[in-house]
């Protein structure tokens, strides 16, 4: 289980505006490290939203993404108190899902 | 006519040279750029949504939350605070900035007898991060305006100017040495001038701050801990008369500029 | 008189005492509070010590000039400048050239010294992040004046070489409140780095001569 995601979904109109900040290395497996040698890939390859257990997002991601990726979406039709889970899986088959309520 | 050849192709030659003088190079235009893009979603919001969560949640022993805390506007009262501190406050006899003023708060009316604020984003460092976040960012746009009425105010400010220039350590450095001279950088890195308004107002307002370059959420005291690390000097301790004397000297300086944190930086 | 007021009055006394103590204060005090702070301050972590919140006659000197905002006494600044020359300690083999090539990872280093740094590692020479020195190099600092072609402009006469030796050692001994650190001086790099730096603006093997 991957460390904590930062999420705040804060409606705006009859959207809610979500932000996630996501704590994960996200290697290229294109860098070298201090010893000179390759250090492998690893990147969050797959990440899905959902409001009220429904998906209303999925991205496929490659090592282009930064370190800690920071997304931002909105969510059409959400109401204050519903929740939004945010997971992600990696190439290394390491997954995290962290949920939050939307607020006014 | 050799004469005025020369005399036009001089004129060509010294308007081509003050062109570029006044254009930036590619280079910062690459800069500029990349700030853009990355104002754009300023992940220190989310430390704002969790700051705000603290101020009303009640803690600590006595089970208390900060909507009594007096951050120099009155009780409770958030926005304009930032943009009037450090300051002098008479229930605690001393001037104070925004994390000495909030872990004051965790002790008196939480009734935390020893908040843990010593290290960076350890122990009650944490709540301090995010709770000087939302408080900043009820700030925005405001314009500095620190009080200079009380003698401990105007003591601070004085003492702050007299750190600013002081020299020390292995490589004789004072903040003077980076922040005192225009259009200067070190590697990439533009050097606002602190001792003038506009640098002052901006540099000092523009933390709270997320750095995309270690992830991190930095208030001013984090700020001023690494100056003096990268200056090769000792440590200064949190909340010490030095960082609370800096804090004046700049804040001051930056009277009436509008504030800009929570803001990202590289 | 009337008892009511009394209160008031020892108040309106004793508030005026302390308001006029606290306001009392010269900018003399104000140089000395500040040093005060400066070492109360502080403390000591990893290889920092607390005592280089110290400052040898120099530092104090030129912050003194600095806080001023006027230069420094012209007859100070002469006696202090040829101490620092005094100081200045010069290869005991007479050999000033190192290897350009590790002067370049030295002066792109900026490593060493600070509380997160491992005590006993060799320092980096901090030297681009105020300098411009290679051509290809364009991540450079403007603090310090460009030693793009270095060499080249000044040639390797021995004049040349024991100034350019001395001002990396102790910067101070020609202009005393240069922003320049005192590299030799304070051991921050080590006589073969400072080699390796020389060769660096000075052989004309060197990128900074050859285009």
């Amino acid at each position: 289980m991957g460390s904590p995601m930062r999420i705040r979904a804060r409606l705006a109109g009859d959207a809610a505006d979500v932000r996630v900040l996501m704590a994960h290395e996200m290697e290229t497996g294109q860098r070298k490290g201090a010893d000179g040698q390759i250090v492998p890939a690893w990147f969050i390859q797959e990440v899905t939203a959902t409001l009220n257990g429904k998906t209303v997002l999925t991205a496929q991601w490659g090592p282009a993404v930064s370190k800690n990726p920071y997304l931002q979406f909105k969510v059409k039709g959400a109401k204050v108190g519903d929740k939004v889970a945010l997971s992600w899986k990696d190439n290394k088959g390491d997954s995290r899902t962290d949920e939050v309520l939307v607020t006014a | 006519m050799r004469v005025v050849k020369v005399g036009s192709a001089l004129l060509v030659l010294m308007a081509a040279v003050s062109g570029a003088w006044a254009q930036k190079s590619e280079t910062e235009k690459g800069i500029d750029k990349y700030r853009e893009m990355i104002a754009d979603g300023n992940p220190a919001e989310l430390w704002e949504a969790e700051g705000e969560e603290l101020w009303k949640k009640k803690d600590g022993p006595n089970k208390a939350s900060f909507e009594t805390c007096n951050l120099g506007q009155g009780p409770g009262v958030v926005k304009g605070a930032y943009v009037t501190l450090p300051r002098y406050f008479s229930d605690a006899g001393r001037v104070m900035d925004l994390e000495t003023r909030l872990a004051y708060c965790m002790q008196t009316i939480q009734g935390i007898s020893e908040p843990k604020v010593t290290s960076y984003n350890q122990g009650d460092h944490k709540k301090i991060v995010a709770l000087a976040t939302y408080v900043a960012a009820a700030s925005k746009g405001m314009p500095l305006n620190l009080p200079q009425e009380h003698p401990e105010e105007k003591r601070m400010y004085e003492l702050g100017k007299r750190a600013f220039f002081y020299r020390a350590g292995p490589y004789d450095f004072s903040c003077a040495t980076c922040h005192s001279a225009e259009n200067t950088r070190i590697r990439l890195q533009a050097l606002p001038n602190l001792t003038t308004n506009k640098p002052a107002g901006e540099a000092y307002t523009s933390w709270p701050a997320y750095r995309v370059s270690n992830s991190q959420l930095w208030p001013m005291q984090q700020r001023l801990n690494d100056c003096f690390r990268q200056q090769r000097f000792p440590e200064p301790k949190f909340g010490s008369e030095v960082t609370l004397a800096l804090s004046t000297y700049m804040g001051v300086n930056g009277k009436g500029v509008a504030s800009l944190a929570p803001t990202i930086k590289r | 008189m009337d008892m009511k007021k009394l209160p008031a009055l020892a108040l309106f006394i004793g508030l005026a005492l302390i308001g006029g103590c606290a306001m009392n204060y010269t900018a003399a005090d104000f140089d000395r509070l500040g040093k005060d702070m400066m070492k109360a301050s502080f403390q000591t972590r990893g290889q920092a010590h607390i005592d280089r919140i110290n400052q040898d006659e120099v530092n104090a000197a030129c912050s003194a000039a600095d806080l001023s905002g006027k230069p420094i006494d012209a007859a100070l600044q002469r006696r202090l400048e040829a101490a620092e020359l005094a100081k200045v300690v010069y290869p005991a083999d007479g050999k000033f050239l190192g290897d350009w090539r590790k002067g370049e990872v030295e002066a792109q280093s900026g490593r060493g010294a600070t509380w997160s740094d491992k005590a006993g590692e060799p320092n980096g020479g901090n030297c681009y992040n105020c300098h411009q020195i290679s051509k290809a190099e364009i991540s450079y600092g403007t603090l310090g004046p460009s030693l793009y072609q270095y060499g080249k402009l000044r040639g390797d006469s021995e004049a040349v070489v024991k100034y350019t030796w001395a001002k990396i050692f102790n910067a101070k001994a020609f202009n005393l409140c240069t922003n320049m650190p005192r590299f030799g001086h304070e051991k921050m790099l080590t006589e073969a780095q400072m080699k390796d730096l020389m060769a660096l603006l000075l052989d004309p093997e060197s990128p900074v001569n050859k285009n």
